[in-house]
């Protein structure tokens, strides 16, 4: 017991500048967003004398008049069903891809896969333009259903490959018993395969609700109509319209990011092995 | 009929419809369930893809038809002096966001990697920026580095010199300021990613290296580089691919400004394709990038084969 004893004081001891090292960039990484909450809670008089110190009166009201002005209530319900719609599209369509890639000996796979490769790594400002005239031409710009539509079709290629590195490792021995008792294709992927591959689910399912939720660029052309503007792409305007106004602009934004960082601090793990996957995978 | 004759009949029948059904079942069905999402996969990515090479090279608006116009799209980008000056910016974007983050994140997570207790703090608190949305980080940003309120005005009341400036608002510190927010908000990533390849490193190799007496620095560049060299490679790869198609940050902050200075390509796209109606001209830009995307892919391919152990 004792040389490893010995072994861990002295690396404890080696550790010292790795610690203060960390803390810095630690401070670097969560201080800004320490400053964003202090100033959600501050007067405006008091912000232009401490624009980035510790609140000496703590109102709320700000909360309550920023969720007004930025017409937050519609932003989030706009948000939701664009979060909602998307995660339940990618979770069926992909899923269903991904189970005839893993399990059903899809005939031609290679080449699909290939085009999904190929597709994840065409930049978005190629297809754009065509698309958006398109979309137009079919009355889908300025619908939610239209961009949810977009939405599915980009993710679902990084939900194929994640679902169906899933789905490979599980085995076959129910399916094939389902099989035989006479269970359609339908019946064993809904039944059996999406019960036993949930957690590849969630994590897909987070991390495409995440990118739904945050995404700019496609919101930004495709919803011009003030009363579908994601939370987002509103926040855009009104960082514009109150840019002086640190209070209101911060207090909508901690809005905006506490129920992400809380979903995301409970569930980091799913999280990050998520978004790496998606990293790594294209 | 009797039934000695009849039952043959029926049972090579019905063989021969089982033997359809398994072959629809083998055949047709893997791919019923693709369709959906392959069919939408084409309408949105593929079809329209393939559509902008053609606009390219049309004066197509948007709305009206297009008229082929052949290469005069790429002729005029080629003589366009916002597009070389975009595109001189997304080169000295791609180096910036090629070295300081990967640098700041190898080093991070290199210090974090042997420390147990407490080291989830850490790297969840870091990670933290990059679950924000990009309008936020941007705003927030744009506040702290207010020079009338933000910390530049807090750092030159304190007398520190070099901080009584606009940072977003001049053209020689616009870019680099952009892609230190852009930066804040990236780098945490590549961390968490770095580390998860460290923790894979074999423990021991470490023991040995300092039983030899090995450097910190020794250690770095002999056993955690090469240790995690595949993921070190395709972060590289998809650092340039990203940032080389960079658009948020840029637009929120400045929408490209002032007078152009931080202006890049899917900038111009945006603005040629969307404020000024030039649709097939967009298309130009948007394929010209395609190309220069499918060119850096290439580079990475080359270098593999050329026995870089990429």
């Amino acid at each position: 017991m004792r040389p490893a004893a010995g072994g861990r004081r002295r690396r404890e001891i080696s550790l010292l500048p790795n610690h203060v090292i960390l803390i810095l960039l630690w401070i670097f990484a969560v201080g800004p967003l320490v400053v964003l909450a202090f100033n959600s809670v501050k007067k405006t008089a008091e912000l232009g004398r401490n624009p980035l110190g510790f609140p000496r009166d703590i109102v709320l009201g700000n909360f309550a008049k920023a969720w007004e002005v930025g017409n937050f209530s519609t932003t989030t319900r706009n948000s939701g069903i664009l979060v909602a719609g998307t995660v339940a599209g990618v979770l069926i369509l992909g899923g269903m891809a991904a189970y005839s890639l893993s399990k059903l000996n899809l005939p031609g796979s290679g080449p699909l896969t290939l085009y999904l490769l190929v597709g994840t790594s065409l930049p978005i400002q190629l297809f754009l333009v065509p698309l958006f005239f398109t979309w137009k031409r079919l009355g889908l710009v300025n619908s939610l259903f239209g961009l949810i539509l977009i939405y599915i079709a980009i993710n679902s290629p990084f939900a194929i490959f994640l679902l169906r590195s899933y789905m490979i490792q599980l085995p076959s021995d129910f399916e094939d018993a389902a099989r035989v008792d006479g269970a359609s294709e339908w019946q064993v992927f809904s039944r059996i395969v999406v019960p036993l591959s949930w957690p590849g689910f969630l994590t897909v399912g987070l991390v495409v609700a995440l990118s739904v939720w945050n995404e700019f660029l496609l919101a930004t052309v495709f919803l011009t109509d003030q009363n579908l503007f994601t939370v987002v792409t509103s926040y855009a305007n009104f960082a514009t319209r109150f840019g002086r106004d640190w209070t209101l602009t911060s207090a909508a934004a901690v809005m905006m990011v506490v129920p992400v960082i809380v979903i995301f601090l409970s569930l980091q793990r799913r999280f990050v092995e998520g978004l790496t996957q998606g990293g790594l995978k294209g | 009929m009797s039934a000695s004759i009849d039952l043959p009949r029926v049972s090579a029948a019905e063989a021969a419809s089982a033997r359809r059904r398994a072959l629809f079942r083998r055949k047709v069905v893997p791919w019923l369930f693709v369709v959906p999402v392959l069919l939408l996969n084409v309408m949105v990515v593929a079809g329209p893809a393939i559509a902008a090479v053609y606009y390219s090279m049309t004066d197509w608006n948007g709305v009206g038809p297009a008229k082929w116009v052949g290469l005069a799209n790429f002729q005029e980008l080629a003589a366009d002096p916002s597009f070389r000056h975009a595109f001189r910016n997304n080169v000295a974007w791609l180096l910036m966001f090629l070295t300081v983050p990967i640098a700041l994140s190898l080093g991070a997570a290199s210090l974090l990697a042997p420390i147990r207790r407490g080291g989830m703090v850490y790297r969840m608190g870091i990670f933290i920026p990059y679950v924000l949305p990009s309008v936020i980080t941007a705003n927030l940003w744009r506040a702290l580095l207010s020079p009338d309120r933000g910390i530049p005005a807090a750092l030159t009341s304190l007398g520190v010199p070099g901080f009584d400036r606009a940072f977003l608002g001049a053209p020689n510190t616009v870019l680099p300021t952009i892609a230190f927010v852009d930066n804040w908000h990236w780098w945490g990533f590549l961390m968490v990613l770095f580390l998860a390849a460290m923790q894979n490193i074999p423990a021991d190799l470490y023991e040995s290296a300092r039983l030899d007496g090995a450097s910190r620095w020794q250690e770095f560049r002999d056993i955690t580089i090469p240790g995690i060299r595949p993921t070190l490679v395709f972060m590289i790869l998809m650092t340039a691919i990203w940032s080389f198609l960079t658009f948020d940050y840029i637009w929120i902050l400045t929408q490209g400004g002032p007078a152009g200075a931080s202006e890049v390509l899917s900038v111009l796209v945006f603005k040629q394709a969307f404020q000024a109606f030039r649709a097939g001209y967009a298309s130009a830009i948007g394929l010209t990038m395609s190309i220069l995307v499918g060119i850096i892919i290439g580079l990475f391919g080359i270098l593999r084969r050329r026995g870089w152990e990429i």
